[in-house]
Parts: C-alpha cells; structure tokens; sequence
C-alpha cells in the first residue's frame, strides 16, 4: 500500500529541516512555537467526549518542519485521530506553502498527501487550506478560519469554523462527494500566562449532502453540539 | 604568513608590556566576564557580570591614552566586548566574523589595545548573543586631552537600562513564538466600543478596519515588556542619588544602555516643574549648548547635559518608557537618602496611519467629509509614536536644533547616496534592511574617503535607533554643512526617511545595524566596508590586521 511508502517521508522532510545545508548561517538558532489543547466534556446526548489539538513548528525564518495531531474520544472509542508532517516554507509576509503528509489512524486507517497553504489573512483571520491526497486516490479539502476577539488582555474569544469538502464519494468514510461536514464554535480562554490558558469550547458539527444522507440511512445523527473545558499550552 | 607574524608580533608585546613599566600614557584595564546570581527584583537570577558587578564598571579613558584592555571570559559560551562609539582599528572593534575579530572563548582572554582619539560620553557592551540585555554593558567616559569646553563643577553618570527575570535567549524565542508575546495593551472589544462612542461607528468601524486590513496594530509601540528599568543598576525603589551643592553646574553623563528600551527623559523639581538641561554632547561629540526640557533617548544613544539645581532639594530624574510600563527613577539631592516627586504615568500612545507611512490621502475627497471626519484625518496624519504627552510649551529637543561646536572638517556635499529600507515582518518577527536579513545581505563598500548620503526609508511602524560602527555620520538636520552634528546612533522614526552624511575615513569591515537587541538578532544588521584601495574587501581587511595583529588569545 502506498501508506507504506509515505511514512517515511516526514523523516526525511526532518533531516531536511535540520540539516545544516538549509540554513546557512551555523549561528542560526532553531525556534518552535507550538499549541496543544487538552479538553473533555459533553455531547448534546450526554455522551462523554474528549480532544486533542497540537499544531506548531519547529525551524527556522524560512523553513519549519510543522507538525499536527488531533482526534478525538467519544464514550471510550477514538473517533478520529490525525497526525501530519509538512514542510512549511515562507513565501510571503503573512503566508507559508506547506506540503507534507498525514496519516489518520481513526476511523480508517489512511495515508495522505497533503498540500496546503497556512497563514493571516487581512482583518487578523488565521487561516489554514490544505489539499489531501489519500492512498487511495480520494482527493479533499479542508478549511480552518479562526480570530481572537480580546474582551480584556487576558479574556479572549475565539470563533473558529472549519469544513471538509470531497471530490468523490469515499465509502469507508461514509462520505458523499461536496460539502460533507462543517464544525463551527466559540472558545473563551483566559490566558493566566501567555503559555497557560484554561477555557471552554462549545461546538456544532453538521454533515451536509450525501454525507447527511447516509448517516440518516444508517440512522445516525447528522448534527452534534458538545461543551468542553480545557487547557491550552503554548511552548 | 602574515598572520602568524602578526601573532608572535602580539605576543612580543605582551612580554614587553609585563617586562617594561607602564608609560604614564598608557593605561591598563582587565574585565573578568562571569556568570553570577544577581538580584535585582527580589529574585536571584543568574546574569553575566564584568569584574563582579553588573552593570560593568565605569571606565574613565582620556584622550591620547593608549589603552590595554583584557578581558577574560570565564563562562562556557563565547563573548565579545564592543567599544561603542569608539574609533579604531576594525579588529579592536569586538565584532566576531569581521576584520578577523575572533570573539572571546570560553577560558580565553583577549586584550584590546588602542590609541583612544576622541573624547566623550560612550558605553561597551557584549556583541554576542543577547549578552548586552543579561548584564554585559558599562559606560566608558572619556576625558579631553586640553581644556574641556564644557565646565561643570561636578558630574555624575546616569545610565539607563532594562532588566528582565528572562534570558534573551527566551525573550527572543517568545518573540518568535509570537511577536506579540509582550504586548499587553493590545486593542480590546471595549476599546472598540469607546472609539464608538467618541467618534462615531462609521469612523471607529474605519480605523479597525484600516488596521485590521493590514494585519497590523496600533499598539505596537515596544516588542518587549516587563522590565524594570534601572539607572545605573539600580531599581527605582533602590534611588540612586547623584549629589551637588545647590548653585553648582552639573553635568549628566547620560547613556541609554537598554536592550530595547526608548525613554522620556525629564528632571522634576519639587512643585513638579522640569529642570532646564543643557546639552551640550550628543553621542559623545560636543554641540552647541542646547536647552530643553525634555528629550525622546533612543537605544544606544548618550546625552551629556548641564542642570542647575538651585534649592537644597530633591530633583527627580524621570525616564518614562515609550510604552509606559513603568520608570527608570533616580534623584539629585544635595545628600544621599533624599527622594522628590514622583511622577503619574503619561498615557500610552496609539500609533496613526502617519506611523504607517500612509500619508496618501490627497486622493480623499476632502468636501464629502464632516468635521469629525475631517479632524479624524488631520489627527491620523500626525505620528502617534511622537506625542509624548508632554506639557504644552515644553522645549523637546529635536535633531534639527543639534549643532555641531566649532567647525566640521569636511564640508563637501555627497558624491552619492545609498537607500538603506529598514523593513520587516512583525508577524514572524524578522527585521531587515533593503529587505535582506543579516545573513542574506550583501555589505555596503565605501571608498576610502568618499563622502555619501545614507538615506534612512523605515517602513516599519516602528523605530529604529540605527548605528554604525567604527565612525560618525553626520545628522542632515537642515543646519549649515559647518554646523551638522555628528551622531554615531539615529533614530528613523515609524513610516519616516532620515538621512546622514558620511565620510568614509576609516578602513575596515564595520558592523551597520539597529540597536533594537532582538532587531538585530532577528536580521537587521548588515556590515559596510571601507577600502583603502579600489579592490575588494580584502585589501581593506589586510590593512586591518597587517598592522594590528597586537590582539592574542591564551
């Protein structure tokens, strides 16, 4: 299976990051900046539900080597679970091209190519677009938006929305081609420090068209709403 | 071959220094760099110390000495000492990577030897890593061989600085982390809704708008907070107290030796009125006497100023950070233990789209607006980094009154001029000049004995103290060409040209950058080089270390 042949690409993408050849100068110092957010709570139908978000970079001015995992855990069964290694390039003020793979072990195990730009777009909208090619061919798109609305220097909210749109039907996903699911929300952090901030989440997912559709067939919901406290670290 | 003659050159030397007895023209000087606990806060913090003290001990040279400096560093990193302000051989410059300076190892001692000709108010500090903001800096004063110009019947060093409980290396890392890790009066909901209700909708809706379009924000007045800020190593609360006689002139050795730190400079008297200063030195080159009430100090710049405390009181020596985060507060008294007034906090600017550069508004249609819109103009057309909130009828210095004492030398106009765009890209924090960073820039080569115009186009919305090495530029402040001042720190204000003069007459490689601390380590340095020949680098390098090869390691 192509999985097989993809994984060991973000090694490589590390050895190129870090080796000496792609910076020029040896004084040149490696910095990071990443985020995780740890949080669990409730479901509309009570259910237990727990996330994980790690998004950052390590690397230099030019090139980072950025890395993402995030899933989450519904009653006691890991629903999703995603895990990325790009190579992020800086190729204008406010935006990197970033290219890499991700591998979900959750729900199906699958490999994917990934292609993609992230940066802040104007009116301060941090903004993520990424391509994926999956080992099996499926092609798909991913959109993240997300802003700060600073009530005080320390208590912020956050509005976030992200959707996923499919060239293709994709069965082991239950996924139906266009628009499949959309997750809007609003996180209200208090930041202690800079790099300790605990919040709460609430959050809608919807599925839309075929997608919806076969959820309904299967007679699962089509949308969910959850409450969720958590922290957020930066380091 | 060359080198290794020079070197054994060096040693000779050595010997003969320690065999011979010191001429009464030279003097000799050895810092020993550690790493220390220190405690300035409350916290014991380990910083770098120079002989036990943080910060460095005081130098007194005079002119003409023929100095010997050694320094030793006894950490386990490499250090350097840079002379700033201070003309001499490029290898003595203290800058690792040019003329061949090789930096200060761990255990090494490196010894400095110079003729020191100038005279004036300087500083030294570490060029390496973020040494200057963990404690490595000192003030080095220098007295004039004949009659000094400026009588005072006493003076005293006032030296500013920030201190932070964080390493440079962490504050560079958060910066990176996010270049607004330290701001903490970035622009809130509320905020919003109060220029609502003091403008309007329709204009705050604009001004959030016009910043929010270019990813940018009106409070980006400092990249660095939570310091205390210290004169002469000491906090406010620990007052350090420059003494007189009341009647007596005395003459202020002012130096801004922060890290990033710009200031409000002001001296309080007990109704809480300002004290006249004089200056009469900017950068350590005398001008004419200048009386103001206040002055805007840049990073790495130095001040020497005249007051006349009259009453057996004490005077409060007041400098505001730009970003109103606090005071560097000292006193003058008539004896120790005494304290003044203390000052109220003057409120924090917020930047205009005059800061941006962003003066294009001659395609408004100006008979459309109202009034308030028409005065929302005119208020964005006027810098907001500028306003220090001063009383109205204060005297601000500014460049354009500093004049030269006596008569400049070189009177000729430039043969040409050299743009120098100070640019960066505050989201990633990386500082550039003519786009480049430090490690992608190609150096600027002078002639020896050209004269060129450096033209300054900072279109950050910042500014920038800009410093050269090694030599003076000379302020084009619209004063006669006899009279410019020379200055070897200029300020380039947010979204302003500035521009200087230079008369290439030094020869070597010599460091160009800004004296932002985190700036320069984030790219905005670059070298210019003076040759003596026509030819390359080279030529100008070897005259540098040909004759010079008197430094030595152990």
């Amino acid at each position: 299976m192509l999985t097989k042949k993809l994984l060991p690409l973000p090694l490589c993408l590390l050895v190129l990051i870090l080796s000496p050849a792609s910076h020029a100068h040896d004084d040149m110092p490696l910095f990071h900046a990443f985020r995780l957010e740890l949080d669990a709570g409730e479901s509309r139908d009570n259910e237990s539900v727990a996330n994980w978000n790690l998004d950052g970079w390590i690397g230099g001015d030019d090139n980072k080597l950025w890395l993402k995992s995030e899933g989450a855990v519904i009653g006691h069964n890991t629903e999703s679970s995603e895990n990325w290694a790009m190579v992020s390039r800086n190729v204008a003020t406010f935006w990197d091209v970033q290219a890499g793979v991700r591998y979900d072990n959750k729900p199906e195990s699958t490999a994917y190519v990934v292609a993609g730009v992230t940066g802040l777009a104007p009116y301060h909208f941090e903004t993520e677009a990424h391509f994926f090619a999956s080992d099996e061919g499926d092609v798909s798109f991913r959109l993240r938006e997300e802003k700060d609305f600073l009530f005080t220097q320390k208590m912020i909210l956050q509005p976030f929305l992200e959707f996923n749109v499919f060239a293709q039907d994709v069965k082991e996903l239950d996924v139906g081609s266009g628009l499949s699911d959309a997750n809007i929300g609003l996180q209200l952090r208090y930041e202690i420090t800079r790099k300790i901030a605990p919040y709460i989440e609430v959050s809608y997912d919807s599925l839309f068209g075929d997608t919806a559709d076969m959820a309904d067939a299967k007679g699962e919901h089509t949308s969910d709403s959850t409450i969720t406290a958590g922290i957020r670290l930066m380091f | 071959m060359i080198r290794s003659y020079a070197n054994s050159l060096g040693l000779l030397w050595v010997l003969l220094s320690w065999l011979l007895p010191m001429s009464s023209q030279a003097a000799e000087y050895q810092l020993d760099i550690r790493k220390e606990i220190v405690n300035v806060t409350g916290k014991p913090l380990k910083k770098v110390t120079v002989n036990h003290s943080m910060p460095a001990p005081t130098l007194w040279w005079t002119e003409g000495e023929d100095v010997v400096v050694h320094v030793t560093n006894h950490m386990d990193e490499p250090s350097s000492v840079h002379w700033h302000g201070i003309m001499l051989p490029g290898y003595m410059d203290g800058v690792k990577g040019l003329n061949n300076y090789p930096g200060i190892e761990p255990g090494q001692t490196f010894t400095y030897r110079f003729t020191v000709r100038q005279s004036g108010t300087y500083w030294y500090h570490s060029h390496t890593n973020g040494q200057e903001q963990d404690g490595l800096f000192g003030a080095l004063i220098i007295r004039p061989k004949g009659i000094d110009p400026v009588h005072a019947d006493r003076e005293h060093v006032v030296m500013f600085s920030d201190f932070s409980e964080e390493d440079a290396s962490a504050i560079h890392a958060h910066l990176k982390m996010s270049s607004d890790y330290y701001n903490h009066a970035r622009r809130t909901v509320g905020d919003f809704f109060q220029d609502v209700s003091d403008n309007g909708f329709k204009l705050a809706w604009q001004h959030a708008s016009d910043w929010g379009s270019m990813r940018m924000s009106p409070t980006d007045l400092a990249d660095v907070s939570g310091y205390t800020f210290l004169i002469n190593g000491k906090t406010s609360q620990q007052n350090w107290t420059g003494t007189f006689k009341p009647g007596e002139t005395v003459r202020l050795h002012m130096i801004n030796a922060s890290a990033m730190s710009f200031y409000d400079v002001r001296i309080l008297d007990s109704e809480n009125k300002r004290l006249k200063m004089t200056v009469v030195q900017a950068d350590g080159r005398n001008v004419e006497p200048l009386p103001v009430d206040e002055f805007r100090f840049g990073v790495a710049e130095t001040y020497d100023v005249l007051v006349q405390p009259a009453e057996a009181k004490a005077y409060t020596i007041v400098a505001e950070p730009i970003d109103r985060t606090g005071f560097a507060i000292g006193t003058l008294a008539p004896k120790e233990g005494m304290k003044g007034l203390m000052p109220e906090q003057r409120p924090r600017a917020l930047l205009t789209m005059a800061d941006m550069g962003d003066m294009d508004m001659g395609d408004m249609d100006h008979s459309k607006m109202s009034e308030e819109e028409m005065a929302d103009m005119m208020a964005q057309m006027r810098s907001g980094w500028a306003k220090t909130g001063a009383p109205r009828g204060d005297k601000l210095l500014s460049y354009s009154n500093l004049k030269f004492l006596g008569e400049q030398q070189d009177l000729r106009t430039a043969e040409r001029e050299i743009i120098v765009t100070l640019g960066g890209n505050m989201e990633r924090y990386i500082w550039t000049m003519n786009g480049k960073t430090e490690m992608e820039a190609e150096p600027i080569a002078l002639r020896f004995g050209e004269r060129v115009k450096l033209t300054f186009v900072n279109e950050t919305m910042m500014a920038h103290p800009m410093h050269l090495h090694g030599m003076f530029v000379q302020l084009d402040n619209g004063q006669p060409a006899g009279k410019l001042p020379d200055k070897s720190v200029v300020i380039v204000a947010p979204g302003k040209s500035y521009s200087v003069l230079l008369t290439a007459d030094e020869s070597g490689e010599w460091a160009f950058h800004c004296h932002l601390l985190y700036h320069m380590a984030s790219g905005m340095m670059n070298k210019v080089v003076v040759a003596k020949l026509d030819g390359k680098d080279s030529h100008a390098l070897e005259k540098v270390t040909e004759g010079k090869g008197d430094g030595h390691a152990h």
